[in-house]
């Protein structure tokens, strides 16, 4: 009785986060320019696919495969960008001794909390001082390192037993070999967390974006979709949805790969 | 670990970085804050205090500041009460909870933008999802929330509820799995209820839990601005005019960047103020519960 009582809960729930989206998914089909339908029209008899071939390839002002692209080069860059400067200073932070270092790392997480209303503009201007706007440059170094990913690395570091570095330093081994030769292989859950979250965060990043860039051919998706949105101004809701799912789908394909390094507490039930 | 410099070495990019993209940006904000300063033409001229001074007299930031305030009350304590609920829901040994969890989570990792525009649509007055689903049990609702005063709010709290859900979800669900099972036993012991171990034992022991999803819950709910940006535009009469938005439209199309810069200046004050005042409060609870 309290089973059942529990997945009609659990549904109800799921339909309530999952329901709009399936509706996203069928207004998205309807014929090009056609108004919302009622209920009980919603599954379309003929699925009008070719609004995907619109939006995708006949959109001369509106790049979107460029778009895509964009966030493709932006994102890859970013995340590999701070695995590597992240991880660096996580092993100075979690496995070296120097003077200041606790400062240091104190000022690292005080930016996190706080640095996010004010340093915008200054990085706009900055950024704009060096003849950065509107390219790549400007949508990928600001973000090439983060605090947070700092701060999730040098935890997972600090979990390493201290062992295998002393054993590894017997043997002459430097600090970036102990980085590069044991603690990173034996870090990969936390680098994928790691990597997973700032995927993420700079895949769906809106603001930064939209100040950085101006031309349609520097857009990245995100960006590009509420240009979109602006261009049909609520006046073709089939083809605003087929946008919108195409923004969607590497979304969740991303999620469904990495959610078990996404979040613990998903999975951790399924472990125990 | 003996002392020594390569350390420096290992933290100095992202040191460099910090510096350049957060600490120097900081401290020219405050310069910047002092000054009468336009974007485009690039006139600047000190200014003393007195871009500080127009932001307090100016009564369209207080409205944003209050509706921020509002948006924060409303959205955060609701927030986190579903998300414990469903914490607790999804925290039991079921077939396919992993499923159900996964599901939950959706929400939170799609694009901020694209929820933005779905969401114009489920609050559409005549074909909009929700009104639609009204009309199915035969409720003539034909609100336009988005464009009513009284509702726009209510509108976009309701939306971050159901893309926060499972965030909070994880965050409160790894809280409950930390509980150790010895506690529950201990109170059944002393013939504690089901209602009374929850109150005695679970809410206590999510005390830390709690914390953290308060503080990043309440920064991120008075820096909120996409969904402002994509769906309201701050209206329906500056009912949704958030102040993230406020000082947005400031900058980036008034231009006033000293004057930007002190809002936002107030902005980080309230925050570093609101975390410190949650801080104490929830650390005295915290002594106060491992006292006892």
């Amino acid at each position: 009785m309290k089973k059942a009582l529990s997945y009609a809960a659990l549904t109800a729930l799921g339909l309530f986060l999952v329901a709009p989206f399936v509706w996203m998914l069928l207004v998205s089909l309807q014929p090009n320019k056609a108004p919302i339908p009622t209920l009980d029209h919603l599954v379309p008899k003929h699925p009008a696919w070719s609004n995907y071939h619109l939006v995708l390839f006949e959109q001369p002002n509106l790049p979107v495969l460029r778009f895509f692209l964009n966030s493709v080069i932006v994102t890859f860059s970013i995340v590999l960008g701070q695995l590597f400067v992240s991880s660096l200073a996580a092993y100075g932070f979690a496995r070296m001794n120097f003077k200041g270092r606790n400062y240091i790392f104190f000022i690292f997480l005080g930016s996190l909390m706080f640095s996010g209303p004010v340093t915008q503009l200054p990085v706009y201007l900055l950024v704009r001082s060096l003849g950065w706007l509107d390219t790549y440059a400007a949508l990928i170094v600001p973000g090439v390192s983060s605090a947070f990913s700092v701060f999730l690395l040098r935890q997972a570091f600090s979990a390493v037993p201290n062992e295998l570095d002393e054993a590894a330093r017997m043997d002459g081994a430097g600090d970036f070999r102990i980085y590069s030769r044991i603690i990173m292989p034996l870090s990969g859950a936390a680098l994928a967390t790691s990597a997973a979250f700032c995927f993420f965060a700079t895949w769906t990043d809106f603001f930064w974006p939209l100040l950085s860039t101006s031309s349609s051919n520097m857009r990245t998706l995100e960006v590009g979709l509420s240009v979109f949105k602006n261009s049909y101004g609520n006046t073709n809701w089939p083809l605003e949805m087929t946008a919108t799912v195409l923004v969607m789908i590497p979304l969740l394909v991303a999620f469904l790969f990495s959610q078990r390094y996404f979040t613990k507490g998903i999975m951790i039930g399924s472990i125990k | 670990m003996k002392k020594g410099r390569l350390g420096y070495l290992f933290i100095a990019p992202a040191t460099f970085h910090l510096v350049v993209f957060a600490i120097f940006p900081m401290l020219f904000s405050v310069y910047l804050s002092f000054f009468k300063w336009n974007l485009l033409t690039s006139e600047r001229s000190f200014n003393g205090l007195a871009n500080y001074a127009y932001a307090f007299r100016d009564p369209q930031f207080w409205n944003a500041m209050w509706n921020s305030t509002k948006y924060a009350l409303l959205s955060v304590p609701l927030g986190m009460i579903v998300g414990l609920l469903v914490a607790i829901l999804v925290n039991q040994k079921l077939r396919g909870i992993t499923l159900f969890r996964t599901l939950f989570y959706i929400p939170a990792i799609s694009s901020g933008v694209a929820l933005s525009i779905l969401w114009i649509y489920i609050y559409m007055p005549e074909t909009g999802l929700i009104n639609s689903v009204l009309g199915l049990l035969h409720i003539n609702n034909k609100t336009d929330f988005l464009k009513n005063e009284s509702l726009a709010m209510f509108a976009l709290v309701f939306m971050s509820i159901w893309v926060g859900l499972g965030p909070r979800m994880v965050l409160f669900l790894s809280g409950l799995i930390g509980i150790p099972p010895s506690l529950y036993e201990a109170a059944e012991l002393d013939g504690a209820g089901k209602l009374r171990s929850f109150w005695n034992v679970t809410l206590p022991m999510l005390i830390p839990t709690t914390f953290f999803v308060l503080i990043t819950s309440t920064i991120g709910a008075l820096q909120i601005f996409t969904p402002v940006y994509i769906m309201t535009q701050g209206g329906p009469n500056e009912k949704t005019d958030v102040v993230g938005y406020h000082i947005y439209v400031e900058a980036w199309s008034k231009f006033l960047i000293g004057i930007a810069s002190a809002k936002s200046f107030v902005l980080l004050a309230v925050i570093v103020i609101i975390s410190i005042i949650q801080f104490r409060v929830l650390k005295n609870q915290l002594e106060g519960y491992s006292t006892t």
